[in-house]
This record gives C-alpha cells, sequence and structure tokens, in this order.
C-alpha cells in the first residue's frame, strides 16, 4: 500500500455506519417510552404487547422496541454505508430522543400525553 | 446461613450485573476522557481498549435487563389467590396494599422496568462505535460526543434503575423459593 493511499484512507472517514447506529439508538429508547405509553392507554395494545404471560405487556413493549432498533439500524446502516454524514445534526436528533425517552418513561410525565 | 433461590437470583441481578455496570461505567468515563484528549500519545492496539470495555459492559447491560424482565419481574408481579391476607409473597400487591408504599410500585418500578432498557440500546451503540471508529475518534469530535451522550446516559438510566430496585426490594423484597444452604449453623 502506497503512503499516498494511505494518507487518503486516513482522512477520509465514512461516519454513515456511526450515523447509522447513533440514530437508530436514538429511535430506540424512544420507541420504549412511546410503547409502554401507548400499552398503558389502551387495553388491547396492552394484550397485543403481553406476549410473555408472566412479564406482561413488558415483554412485547421492549421486544417492539429493540426489533425496531435493530431494523431501523439495519435500513440506516444499508442507506448510509459508504457516506459521510454530517454528525452534528445525527447527535442533536438523537440526544433528543434519548432526553425524551428518560422523562417520558418516568410515570407521572408519561401519564400527562 | 441461608438464601432463597428468588433472593439469589435478585441479588445476581442488582449486585451482579446492575451494580457490575455502574462500577465499569465511571471507568468508561475516565477512559474516554483520557484516551482521546488531544494530548494523548495513543498506539493503535491501545485504541481497541475502549471498544473492549464498552462491549462487556453491554453484555452486564443485557443480563441486566433480561434477568429482570424475565426471571425476577415475574416474581415480583405474581398475583395472590383470591382471599389472601399475607401478601410477604406477593411483592406487587404487598406494595400496592399500602398508601405508605403503593407510591414505590406507580412510579418506581415503572420507571425502572422502562428506563433500564435504555442502557443495553444505548451502550451497545456506544460499543459499536468504539469498535468500529476506534482510530477515528481522536480525530472525529462528534464521534466523540455521541459516545460521552450515551455512556452518560446509560449510567443515569442505570442508577434511576439501581435506586429504585434497591428501594423496592427494601420495601417488599422478592424472596421465595428453594432454600439453599451457604453454611451450616453450630
Amino acid at each position: 500500500m502506497s503512503t499516498r493511499s494511505v494518507t487518503a484512507e486516513e482522512t477520509t472517514v465514512h461516519t454513515g455506519s456511526a450515523a447509522a447506529a447513533i440514530l437508530s439508538a436514538g429511535i430506540g429508547s424512544i420507541a420504549v417510552a412511546i410503547f409502554a405509553i401507548a400499552a398503558d392507554k389502551s387495553a388491547s395494545l396492552k394484550n397485543l404487547f403481553s406476549i410473555y404471560k408472566s412479564t406482561g405487556a413488558l415483554s412485547g413493549e421492549t421486544t417492539a422496541a429493540v426489533v425496531l432498533w435493530l431494523v431501523t439500524w439495519i435500513i440506516f446502516a444499508a442507506i448510509w454505508r459508504k457516506r459521510s454524514v454530517p454528525l452534528a445534526r445525527i447527535n442533536l436528533i438523537a440526544f433528543t430522543l434519548l432526553a425524551l425517552s428518560l422523562l417520558l418513561t418516568f410515570p407521572p410525565i408519561g401519564d400527562l400525553l | 446461613m441461608e438464601i432463597t433461590t428468588q433472593s439469589l437470583w435478585t441479588l445476581i441481578h442488582g449486585m451482579g450485573f446492575g451494580a457490575l455496570y455502574l462500577l465499569a461505567g465511571s471507568g468508561a468515563i475516565a477512559l474516554l476522557f483520557h484516551r482521546h484528549s488531544p494530548n494523548d500519545p495513543t498506539t493503535p492496539g491501545s485504541d481497541r481498549l475502549l471498544g473492549i470495555y464498552l462491549s462487556i459492559m453491554a453484555v452486564f447491560a443485557w443480563l441486566a435487563v433480561l434477568s429482570g424482565t424475565y426471571i425476577i419481574y415475574p416474581w415480583y408481579r405474581a398475583a395472590p389467590p383470591k382471599g389472601t391476607v399475607n401478601f410477604g409473597a406477593y411483592p406487587r400487591s404487598l406494595l400496592l396494599s399500602h398508601p405508605a408504599t403503593s407510591q414505590w410500585h406507580l412510579i418506581g418500578m415503572e420507571w425502572k422496568e422502562h428506563v433500564a432498557w435504555l442502557v443495553p440500546i444505548a451502550i451497545t451503540m456506544a460499543a459499536f462505535v468504539a469498535i468500529q471508529y476506534a482510530r477515528d475518534l481522536k480525530r472525529q469530535p462528534q464521534l466523540r460526543y455521541a459516545l460521552y451522550g450515551f455512556v452518560v446516559t446509560s449510567l443515569l438510566a442505570a442508577g434511576i434503575a439501581g435506586f429504585f430496585g434497591a428501594m423496592l426490594d427494601k420495601n417488599a423484597p422478592v424472596d421465595g423459593g428453594q432454600t439453599i444452604q451457604l453454611i451450616k449453623g453450630e
């Protein structure tokens, strides 16, 4: 490998994979909060989410959030694989989603919706 | 000296996986700060350390939420048979039976059981980025900010879950099942 190609490789960082991981983690986090609130408001959703009876709706809420997280990660990673994505904007969105998920999982705030 | 199987699992979940995660968390912050400060002369080999460290934390986080959700939580929320007067073996019902303790379930457990799931999601992402971009972290501040943000938030979420876990177990312990004799008395 020539010095020139090493230099080029080191200076060009494809941030697409990182952006996909960061944004999907934000989406997965907010999904935990949204599914929890949705199951709390709707008896039919609560039943739907009770995929493991002993744990109740928590089993389905968290499984659905994890599946959504992984699926969005795969999709974004496929789209952005060889691209450089502006991480500042991705971070801002992901941090907002993460902060909201912390707040919305707190029952007195989640119950306001 | 004896312990029941349910107490042992609660101990493994909280004092094992959960406490180890919280202990490792401060180390992760120190490692992030130290390894990627502009004056730190890292070598390619030492760059991998953060990724390995965060991956081990991710394993603890997944073990904590899975053992909590699928082993301990069913014991916690078990419904007592009709006519039960002593709720000692039914922690959720015990907490809800008294106004002084009901909020430990309605706020404490309700928050804990969901906020804890943010931890493995956040730390798995952080581990992936630290491994995939081990050599680029120093030159990419936005990648470092993402790691800081998600690792710190995961610690906050784990702290909330840990605090309520300890308080819930103090007010209504998950206890029962087979008794294991640890040391025979004289």
